[in-house]
């Protein structure tokens, strides 16, 4: 019973810091229709760049919050720059757009592989988390409690921005017809830019977060990237409640799956994305065919 | 006598010759190396160039052609029962590809078949009892066709060689023909064939079976000149790359895959050798060819080529 209960907690955990990577991508690809794969790039630059600050830059250490801060704001950046300068010029060009994509995330991973080198960085659990709540025997981490409060509260968030406000959406009116939302005098490139830093932000900030669970090494943006790709696959492009659900399911199938069938845990994580394709290819909640 | 055959004379002239003038058995390898990948970049095109498929999960089926014949000749049996096995496997893994990545078009394909990959190199990774894990399965030995044994680097790459001109063929005619046109009129134009009566999900399905063809045979070359293989050879990265191979080199042309593949080879074979962060290089090189010659580096080179060319008349007033 432990065990089992355990086993939910932490996944909901993963499935939460999936959300936040996830929602990111499912908005990019919604409405900008680019398979973003340097998400998973900007997952682990936020995660090594959090991991420098706490640990120490220049002889300063900052505060854990602080730093997550700084580096989903600086991702956010460089999320902008790739948007402005690469992606801007290949409208429409798909085959153009994976192979920036990859070229960037290529070299992505070679710039960290050889600033922070190839043993997996540690990052402490910030000092006011580090302990458990414990009810009866089973001992619950504050540090994975934080984190599902922090995937809600930001799912809440999202989902306030993009339900409830302007900017929202002129958002949603472009992930459902772009020519359209630009006939009515959305400027939509101008959207494409927002949605595209905050998606890098979002990665970058799922990064730092899960960094203390998940330690930060070269080749954890490929192990994050098919995920995000099959939340979104599931739970269907530009849909919110989609990358929400998506991510929760994935979040307990990845973890039950490691935790009773090891062997092929991969293949387990892979096959409701697989049902979905064929049951329903717009995914879950999608409003349209990839 | 044209231009065109006099170029490719010339060019199988210098491929069969190449180990009498490569200087050393290390570059005799890797032209081994860019020979197969070749084959591989060139089933690629079929579905990325010419029908407009972009598949980022074909080094699963690469990896799977190459698993099996690790596999069966791990199990005892022969070469022959081992090929055959890879090439079942592979054509096998390419039908399910393609029934299930051919519901949609576009974004939609690419993901499919990246999902799909990732499922190959987690099986390839996890099960350990059939993959060997990260251990890999080892081979020994290579087979002998026609009683020739290939053991020697120059021997291997002839044998590669042949392999690679008869797929070079058989993609030219495949191009030429009425099914490969049929095929890129489904690229440019689905609903228009529909309407003409085509059958385009027929069409993209055989023209997947096809590239899956080249892509097991690859793979069969690829394990028999390693004589390893391990989940590494199938990952995201591997797909990747021979995916930029095709795109880099030029999509939708016969010689550009080709380019491509020396091009990815030789940066990560060679350069590496003298150059730490290649993998920097060869993200900026694809990033470089998207701005600079977003048609690939063969169209993109016969452009600037005809451009010079027009120049260098007007400056002569027409003589040349």
């Amino acid at each position: 019973m432990t065990f089992w209960l355990l086993l939910t907690v932490n996944s909901i955990t993963f499935g939460g810091l999936l959300f936040l990577l996830a929602a990111g991508f499912s908005l990019i690809f919604g409405l900008m229709r680019i398979p973003n794969l340097t998400h998973g790039s900007l997952f682990m630059l936020g995660a090594y760049f959090g991991a420098t600050f706490v640990g120490g830059y220049l002889s300063v250490t900052f505060n854990f919050w602080v730093a997550v801060l700084m580096a989903t704001v600086l991702v956010a950046a460089f999320g902008t720059l790739i948007e402005r300068f690469l992606l801007r010029q290949l409208p429409g060009q798909q085959m153009a757009q994976v192979l920036v994509t990859l070229g960037i995330s290529f070299m992505v991973a070679d710039f960290c592989l050889m600033v922070w080198g190839g043993d997996p960085v540690r990052v402490d659990t910030p000092g006011s988390l580090t302990g458990f709540i414990r009810y009866g025997p089973l001992v619950f981490p504050h540090y994975r409690l934080a984190i599902i409060a922090i995937a809600v509260v930001a799912a809440l968030g999202l989902w306030l921005l993009l339900d409830r406000t302007r900017l929202g959406a002129m958002i949603r009116a472009g992930v459902d017809d772009p020519d359209m939302a630009r006939v009515v005098g959305i400027r939509v490139s101008q959207l494409f830019t927002i949605v595209f830093a905050l998606g890098a932000g979002l990665a970058a900030f799922a990064g730092i977060i899960g960094a203390p669970i998940l330690s930060v090494y070269p080749g954890l943006d490929q192990d994050m990237l098919p995920l995000a790709l099959v939340v979104v696959i599931l739970g269907g492009s530009g849909s919110l409640l989609g990358s929400f659900v998506g991510s929760i399911i994935i979040g307990f199938i990845y973890n039950f799956g490691q935790a009773l069938l090891p062997e092929l845990s991969y293949f387990v994580l892979f096959l409701p994305m697989l049902l979905v394709l064929i049951v329903r290819p717009q995914g879950l909640f999608g409003r349209f065919v990839p | 006598m044209s231009g065109r055959f006099i170029a490719v004379a010339a060019g199988v002239v210098a491929l069969v010759t190449l180990p009498y003038w490569m200087p050393g058995v290390y570059y005799l390898n890797v032209s081994s190396q860019i020979l197969f990948y070749a084959i591989f970049a060139l089933g690629l095109n079929i579905l990325a160039g010419y029908g407009g498929l972009v598949s980022l999960g074909h080094a699963g089926l690469f990896g799977i052609a190459a698993y099996a014949t690790g596999y069966t000749l791990q199990a005892g049996f022969g070469h022959p029962v081992a090929i055959f096995n890879a090439l079942t496997a592979g054509m096998t893994a390419m039908a399910v590809f393609a029934v299930l990545s051919l519901r949609s078009t576009g974004i939609g394909f690419i993901m499919i078949t990246l999902a799909l990959g990732e499922i190959i190199w987690g099986l390839a990774y996890r099960w350990i009892s059939i993959t060997g894990g990260d251990n890999g399965i080892n081979l020994h030995g290579r087979p002998d066709p026609f009683g020739v044994a290939i053991t020697s680097a120059s021997a291997f790459y002839y044998t590669t060689l042949v392999v690679f001109l008869v797929a070079l063929a058989a993609v030219t005619v495949f191009v030429r023909s009425p099914m490969g046109a049929a095929l890129m009129g489904t690229r440019d134009q689905p609903r228009r064939m529909t309407a003409l009566g085509y059958h385009v999900w027929a069409i993209r399905f055989w023209a997947c079976m096809f590239s899956g063809l080249l892509t097991a045979v690859s793979g069969i070359l690829f394990v028999y000149y390693t004589q390893f293989i391990s989940p590494q050879a199938l990952d995201l990265t591997a797909s990747a790359e021979v995916l930029l191979m095709v795109i880099s080199g030029g999509s939708g042309t016969l010689l550009g895959p080709i380019v491509g593949a020396a091009l990815v080879i030789v940066v990560k074979s060679v350069v590496s050798g003298f150059l730490e962060r290649w993998n920097m290089l060869l993200g900026a090189i694809f990033v470089a060819i998207v701005i600079l010659m977003p048609e690939g580096l063969v169209p993109g080179t016969a452009r600037l080529w005809r451009l010079a060319w027009r120049r260098a008349r007007k400056d002569t007033g027409g003589e040349l």
